[in-house]
């Protein structure tokens, strides 16, 4: 593959905008978790990782529906985002593995993956964090005079901590222009939503705060998107923030170490015959975009970009000591590279 | 030269900071409308307008927060914390999120973010109003840490906060904010962030504070022939500026506006006895507050909070004794 041929997150973000595309990079987030998976069993991976197979759709859907300059905050569940955002299979895996060729040089790990040039920020490992800070970013977006948007993804568990009420008070009182996901998956870590969460339908807080709050079928990527168009729309027009709650399902545990006994039988396969990967298929199909083999033929081609992308990560350095004490602020001697969103 | 009240440079500092720079904005509790609960504030969104002096929800958290995200998008947010205390339930914002931002994106994304905060005890506050916490954010990575000591340090290192291209949080003394100095203000004038000032030179011992404590320690000062340095920072602090004066005077004394548990002099006495063993004349010695909440009561307050009078003592004693001296408390 020569260099120019290389995809880039700003280009694979662009090739979203092509239906075959959109499966395939669904079908990439659930080979490059399985990747992930095996790597951890294999002993490349430390600490701990959070998959979010099965919740495909969703992360395909958002990123549809945004500009490379829009503003990402996510959850350290964030691999499906990264890659839908455009964050190369080599720099999710690389930074997993803890290489220098890793979307934050293998600093940061699982829980912090980033990619600037299609606005993901550093994805946030605490509960909450995220939500405000794309407050801030949507005001900076105003206070600059552009159309951009931000937006917050988060799961069901977020619902009950203070930064989500605050935040969303908060953009609802300056009418920032912030899209809040929610992804309902059901579980907060190991608990089960009706454990937690006296409300049913994550959406209903919004009328707390003067805001839409509209439910979607995070099965379906198409709903997702759609959804999400709405509610960029309004964002844009300074109309305000949306709350979107986005019904989906893990097909994992919490993180590597819950094998989710915790489940009631049956439910996982009950999601599972709502697959978002064969639903979309389906769907393409029926929009003769799809045929035959075709949907065996791209897990294929996918697989094998992702083991290629494996083994990448693999062969590829592991950061130099001095790393520790690079970036650490302006002053530690790296070099600065500041990103600029709004004036490429 | 002009006297200047302390709250009048800080408005001064922001004032000037959104002239040059329209990045620069301020955002708070009643910081807007009401001109800030110590007139710190006052007439700011007169001249700057709402959109850039921002009335906040007591959202503490979202707030903060904003501003991190706000740094990151190209903005200088100067965020204000009412009361330090309030920054309990932001410190995910500051210390995990914001002093993170810069090295987990390699470089790619900073958070020129300025959060401050009155602080300190001696106004009948009460515990929960009254304390400094510097040992909240002291020691972060990716942070920095100013205290404000007088009008003049405190446009200084607001101005050199602002400009920084990391996030910095500024304590002002909030028993300063009404005193006067004798300073002209002069829109180019910035502190160096880190960097201490030897505000009286001296040969029997370096008397180390800042903030508050400062006046109290000059005033000691003159009993005891001390030198005093304002750390100004305390984090990153001057050890070079510490060291080189223990060097001379042979003797090191803290004095510190927080229980011994939790202030920034444990610190420092590590670094000078590390460093400078071969000088010191006698065991460094921290004088502290007493391990116990601010009282309200205005006599109890007025005797947990070090006087000139008590602090010349301490350091008279250790002078003459070579030996560390009891605090009152446990006399």
């Amino acid at each position: 593959m020569t260099q120019q041929n290389t995809p880039t997150p700003l280009s694979r973000r662009a090739a979203l905008s092509d239906r075959r595309a959109q499966l395939a990079r669904m079908i990439e987030i659930r080979e490059v978790e399985a990747a992930i998976q095996a790597l951890f069993s294999e002993g490349h991976v430390r600490g701990s990782t959070h998959l979010a197979n099965g919740q495909e759709a969703v992360a395909v859907g958002i990123a549809r529906a945004l500009d490379p300059d829009d503003v990402v905050t996510c959850t350290y569940r964030g691999h499906g985002h990264a890659l839908a955002l455009g964050v190369t299979p080599l720099g999710v895996i690389g930074e997993i593995c803890g290489r220098v060729v890793g979307c934050a040089g293998g600093l940061g790990g699982s829980m912090h993956l980033v990619g600037p040039e299609v606005g993901l920020l550093p994805t946030f490992a605490i509960i909450g964090a995220g939500l405000p800070v794309s407050c801030g970013a949507a005001m900076a977006a105003v206070a600059r005079g552009t159309d951009r948007v931000s937006v917050a993804i988060f799961g069901d568990g977020t619902a009950n901590i203070g930064a989500f009420h605050e935040s969303l008070n908060f953009a609802a009182i300056r009418r920032l222009p912030v899209i809040f996901v929610c992804e309902n998956n059901l579980y907060g870590e190991y608990t089960r939503i009706n454990l937690s969460t006296p409300v049913e339908d994550i959406a209903i807080r919004a009328q707390s705060y003067a805001m839409p709050g509209i439910v979607v079928d995070g099965q379906e990527a198409d709903a997702v998107a759609e959804a999400m168009a709405v509610a960029v729309a309004r964002a844009r027009a300074g109309e305000g923030p949306t709350l979107v709650e986005v019904k989906t399902y893990r097909y994992s545990g919490h993180s590597r170490s819950d094998p989710a006994t915790y489940r009631p039988p049956g439910e996982l396969d009950a999601w599972r015959a709502r697959d978002p990967i064969n639903l979309f298929a389906d769907r393409l199909t029926a929009e003769r975009l799809l045929t035959g083999d075709d949907l065996a033929a791209m897990t294929t081609d996918v697989r094998a970009e992702v083991a290629a992308a494996v083994a990448e990560a693999l062969a590829a350095p592991e950061p130099g000591i001095g790393e520790i004490f690079a970036h650490v602020d302006a002053a530690s001697g790296a070099e600065e590279v500041r990103w600029n969103f709004w004036s490429k | 030269m002009a006297l200047i009240r302390m709250r009048q440079a800080v408005l001064q500092a922001l004032d000037d900071a959104m002239a040059d720079d329209p990045a620069v904005f301020c955002m708070g509790e009643d910081i807007g409308a009401a001109g800030g609960p110590f007139k710190v504030t006052e007439g700011l969104i007169d001249r700057h307008g709402p959109d850039r002096v921002i009335d906040t929800p007591i959202s503490e958290m979202a707030f903060l927060g904003a501003g991190v995200g706000a740094a990151v998008c190209g903005m200088k947010p100067v965020v204000e914390m009412m009361f330090i205390e309030f920054i309990g339930v932001a410190l995910d914002q500051l210390l995990t999120q914001a002093a993170t931002m810069r090295y987990l994106s390699r470089g790619r994304f900073s958070v020129p973010m300025v959060v401050r905060a009155s602080a300190g005890a001696g106004q009948g506050f009460g515990c929960q109003h009254s304390q400094m916490l510097d040992h909240w954010m002291r020691g972060t990575p990716g942070l920095k840490l100013a205290v404000a000591s007088g009008a003049r340090s405190a446009y200084g290192l607001l101005r050199a906060a602002i400009d920084d291209p990391d996030p910095v949080v500024v304590l002002e003394p909030r028993i300063l904010y009404g005193e006067r100095e004798d300073w002209e203000v002069d829109r180019s004038y910035r502190l160096t962030l880190g960097r201490g000032e030897v505000r009286r030179k001296g040969g029997a011992v370096t008397l180390v504070t800042c903030g508050a404590m400062l006046r109290v320690a000059l005033e000691a000062a003159e009993a005891v022939d001390a030198e005093v340095i304002d750390l100004l920072s305390l984090w990153p602090w001057d050890q070079a500026m510490v060291l080189e004066s223990v060097a001379r005077t042979g003797r090191l004394v803290t004095l510190e506006e927080a229980p011994k548990g939790t202030g920034w002099g444990g610190a420092v006495v590590a670094e000078v006895v590390a460093a400078a063993f071969g000088h010191l004349k006698a065991p460094p010695h921290r004088i502290t507050l007493p391990e116990a909440p601010v009282p309200y009561n205005g006599a109890l307050e007025a005797r947990y909070l070090p006087t000139a009078e008590y602090v010349a003592a301490q350091v008279t004693h250790l002078v003459a004794t070579g030996t560390t001296p009891q605090p009152w408390w446990t006399e």
